[in-house]
């Protein structure tokens, strides 16, 4: 069983706290993503799974197993840096046996585990060359290697694919969901990008100022996210929040996604918006309009139907079930 | 950078100090100190008769420089390997955010800002078998003869060797020191994933990450070495003789026992064997050293 | 369990006691030498033979400093090393901005191989050059006097060469917008190339300045009176004979060293730029 486990994990640098009070509890096999802003604590959190920061407080788990105090290498667990930090020195092939190396492993059984970690990464060409001689996809792919080559129970992965660019990244993703299908090890995963949260997790923990705000399915967590902070951070383009007021009675917050956000003719009645800007992206359609106040709303559709023109005036509506509630501090009602 | 008319001149006169200092005083008399080299003269130079080309095989197969060589060999493999050793250990060693360490830096980097003269002259005193509080403490471990170490032939070369060694401490700490600093991270914090214990870590990460500058140390460190004049003039003036177990190849051609002092051609003809061998030296250190050294990403 | 974390906590602190121990133990060895000469140069004479009474603060006096500085002339000596060591890097640093400014931004013709040139000057040590500049110095009428011993050092192919690459980091587009601009070499000179080179500079001359100062080898085959000698071959004339005068050369020692340990100290950062700029190329 190797499932991770925090309990009441806060961490401070000297008078800054970084993790406050954080307990989560990732189960064995599962792929957890701690997605949030930058500075927020996320990569703190990974490294105190991974034993390179001890907590101030709180207890880290591995396997049920208690890890405060014990050095990362006896955790069996593999960290793949957002810098990929490869040897610059070493070929390929030194830097992935180097963990099995260090331990002793004779050569025999360390050739072996190259070369299948290199075929399943598709590096086998490459192995004799230096870090220096790579593109950023391959440096990346040889980190993976690294980490695979020790068969850990848990892989922690910084951020591994910010450094990619954009068509990469994309491919990669889809590598990297395909690799833990296969080897069903439990993978604790941190990114800012909601995109690759929402596609690659299992579950999300979301995270602000060293606070878990959410956890849950990427349905969970955008369907129903339990605070407004939540609730931005996820979908493109954000959702927006309005004081109650516009829909309905009462002193809460109302926040309606852009894809529920209808713009209609003006003699309907309601909240009065005009339009300033709609963006044709080719696949769907974002319309921006501004309330009488100079709130901005930013509906969504497909395009298939018409949209209104700029210097429009129209309705903002949206359905009732359509509408999360947040209360004064944030915090989402029923 | 594009072309506008008078640029020549602005250029020739932006030029012209440097290159003339540059000229007249380096190149100038490293091309004549070449060609005096195959003739012998006086102290002056106004008398003088060919001696030939061979002139420079024959300085350099004479005992005198033979011995001179030995000898500034010999000290630079006293000061250098030591010299690296420990400049690497003290950087290593205060590298960790404790306490206080700014103090302990401060402290390594002091030697910096001796000279040569002022460190020749602080040992100079510590080493005098009567003022002698170092020879005190030592001859508790019995280690000194009452000469003095800078008298004795068999401990004068090792004692100018510490002397420079201790001199050296300061700048080898502050560059070592900045090039560790620069080592990411994250290379050894995956190192201490993949079960690198602190001796791996350093063989495997630090002396790699560290080598191009760890060889820009040694090429200094040589050329110091080879250059050495000061810390012989003041300790031991090349002495003690007759064995004159510290004469260096520079004291043997400027200082006062020197034996080329009245043959302005012999002068030259040694001193150009001494740029040669400083050329040669640096040369095979870089390519050498330039092999195993790796240049990061 | 909590044994785990007690065990491994301990273990970390017998490691920074350690590393505390050794600390100290190096900076006693460090600094010893510089602890005995600095005390010494504070006692009586007889008294800093006396030891291990000598080693410990006690029976302090400036006498000692006194007769040294009169003794020594050491007033004349620091004057004179101040002086050569702050012409020369004025020339320095002016040689070396006008030849960096124009090798980066005119392409002159044989522009290559003048740079070629200076570089070559790198390799040669002053030990090839002294023998001859000594006789040209000597043929100026040069010999004893200040000129012979700033003239020689005005330009150094370091400089040259350090300026320049701090000179080759103006982006393209300023130079051109300058261009544009109307602004002439010397304006572009002024107002763009030297302060970006400012930080530089500031390193160049405290490495000028002191490299200077430390000189052994130029001043000793340039002066031989008392009136121009520097520093650093004018302490050699405070050694004695008498075992009870041994403490002056301390003194003086100490009197020498005081100035570049005070400009050390003022100017750490340009000295760690200076010196890493070199290694740290990677």
């Amino acid at each position: 069983m190797a499932g991770v486990q925090l309990v009441k994990v806060t961490k401070n640098f000297g008078s800054v706290v970084a993790v406050d009070d954080f307990s989560l509890d990732i189960a064995d096999k599962e792929f957890m993503v701690l997605l949030g802003p930058s500075g927020c604590g996320k990569s703190t959190v990974l490294r105190m799974i991974a034993g390179l920061e001890a907590p101030t407080s709180g207890e880290v788990f591995i396997g049920d197993q208690l890890m405060n105090g014990v050095a990362p290498k006896d955790r069996d667990v593999a960290m793949v840096f957002q810098s990929y930090a490869l040897y610059p020195h070493k070929t390929v092939r030194a830097n992935i046996e180097f963990p099995l190396k260090t331990r002793g492993v004779d050569s025999k059984l360390r050739n072996a585990a190259v070369a299948d970690a290199a075929a399943v990464l598709g590096l086998a060409d490459l192995l004799d060359r230096k870090p220096g001689q790579l593109s950023g996809g391959q440096r990346q792919r040889v980190a993976l290697a690294r980490a695979l080559v020790r068969d850990p129970q848990v892989f922690c992965m910084d951020e591994p694919l910010s450094n990619l660019d954009a068509k990469l990244r994309g491919e990669t993703r889809s590598e990297l969901v395909a690799l833990h299908r296969r080897l069903g090890s439990t993978f604790v995963y941190v990114t800012h990008d909601q995109v690759e949260a929402m596609t690659m997790g299992s579950r999300i923990a979301v995270i602000v100022s060293g606070v878990l705000q959410q956890v849950g399915s990427p349905t969970d967590v955008y369907d129903r996210p339990a605070n407004i902070f939540v609730a931005t951070f996820l979908g493109t383009p954000p959702m927006n929040i309005f004081p109650a007021q516009l829909f309905e009675a009462g002193e809460h917050s109302v926040g309606v996604r852009p894809e529920h956000v209808r713009f209609v003719d003006s003699h309907s009645g309601g909240v009065e918006a005009t339009i300033r800007l709609v963006e044709h992206l080719g696949h769907e359609v974002h319309v921006t309009g501004v309330l009488a106040d100079g709130t901005v709303v930013v509906a969504r559709h497909g395009g298939e139907e018409a949209s209104p023109r700029s210097g429009d005036m129209v309705t903002v509506s949206a359905e009732a079930r359509h509408r999360h509630r947040f209360d004064v501090s944030g915090r989402r009602l029923a | 950078m594009f072309r506008r008319r008078g640029d020549g001149l602005i250029a020739s006169a932006m030029l012209a100090p440097a290159i003339a200092i540059l000229s007249i005083f380096v190149v100038y008399p490293l091309g004549r100190a070449v060609w005096l080299g195959h003739l012998r003269c006086d102290a002056t130079g106004r008398k003088c008769r060919t001696s030939g080309w061979m002139q420079y095989f024959d300085v350099l197969r004479s005992s005198d420089f033979q011995h001179a060589l030995k000898v500034t060999f010999v000290y630079a493999l006293l000061t250098v390997p030591a010299g690296l050793v420990i400049g690497v250990g003290l950087a290593v060693l205060a590298d960790k955010q404790i306490r206080g360490i700014g103090f302990f830096r401060t402290i390594f980097s002091s030697t910096v800002a001796t000279s040569v003269a002022v460190a020749s002259l602080i040992w100079f005193v510590l080493l005098q078998p009567q003022v002698g509080l170092l020879p005190d403490m030592l001859s508790m471990f019995g280690v000194m003869k009452n000469p003095g170490l800078l008298n004795d032939a068999g401990t004068a070369l090792p004692a100018i060797a510490i002397t420079s060694i201790w001199a050296n401490l300061g700048f080898t700490f502050i560059i070592v020191t900045a090039a560790l600093q620069s080592i990411p991270a994250e290379l050894f914090e995956s190192a201490m994933m993949d079960g690198a214990g602190g001796w791996k870590r350093f063989t495997n990460v630090t002396i790699p990450m560290l080598s191009p500058t760890l060889l820009f140390v040694s090429v200094v460190l040589v050329t110091r070495a080879f250059q050495a004049y000061a810390e012989v003039d003041l300790l031991t003036k090349g002495g003690p003789n007759p064995e004159r177990s510290t004469e260096t190849v520079t004291y043997l051609i400027y200082g006062q026992t020197s034996l080329v002092k009245n043959d302005i051609g012999l002068k030259s003809t040694t001193a150009v064997l001494l740029f040669v061998i400083l050329l040669v030296l640096s040369l095979v250190q870089f390519r050498s050293l330039e092999r195993r050294v790796h240049y990061g990403n | 369990m909590a044994t785990n974390t007690a065990v491994a906590k301990q273990q970390k602190s017998w490691r920074i006691y350690g590393r505390y121990a050794l600390l100290i133990l190096v900076t006693l060895i460090v600094v010893f030498p510089i602890y005995a000469t600095v005390l010494s140069a504070f006692k009586s004479g007889p008294d800093s033979l006396d030891h291990p009474r000598s080693l410990l603060p006690t029976g302090l006096t400036l006498d000692t400093m006194r007769a040294a500085w009169n003794l020594g002339h050491m007033g004349r000596l620091l004057w004179n090393s101040l002086f050569v060591s702050v012409a020369v890097t004025i020339g320095v640093i002016i040689t070396s901005v006008l030849a960096a400014y124009a090798f980066t931004f005119i392409n002159f013709w044989g522009r290559r191989f003048v740079f070629g040139f200076c570089l070559a000057t790198l390799l040669v040590p002053v030990e090839a050059t002294v023998v001859i500049n000594q006789r040209l110095i000597d043929s100026f009428g040069w010999k004893n006097s200040y000129q012979g011993l700033i003239v020689p050092l005005l330009a150094t192919a370091f400089g040259i060469f350090l300026i320049r690459q701090v000179f080759m980091t103006v982006p393209k587009e300023l130079i051109e917008a300058a261009s544009l601009d109307g602004v002439g070499h010397f304006g572009l000179l002024r107002e763009v190339a030297m302060p970006l080179a400012r930080p530089t500079l500031g390193a160049l001359a405290l490495f000028t300045f002191l490299g200077t100062w430390n000189q052994y080898l130029w001043p000793q085959a340039v002066v031989d009176d008392q009136e121009h000698r520097t520093i650093q071959i004018g302490l050699d004339a405070l050694r004695s004979a008498d075992i009870n005068r041994f403490n002056l050369i301390t003194a003086g020692t100490v009197i020498g060293a005081l100035p570049i340990f005070v400009v050390l100290v003022a100017f750490q950062r340009q000295l760690v730029r200076g010196l890493t700029a070199g290694a740290i190329k990677g």
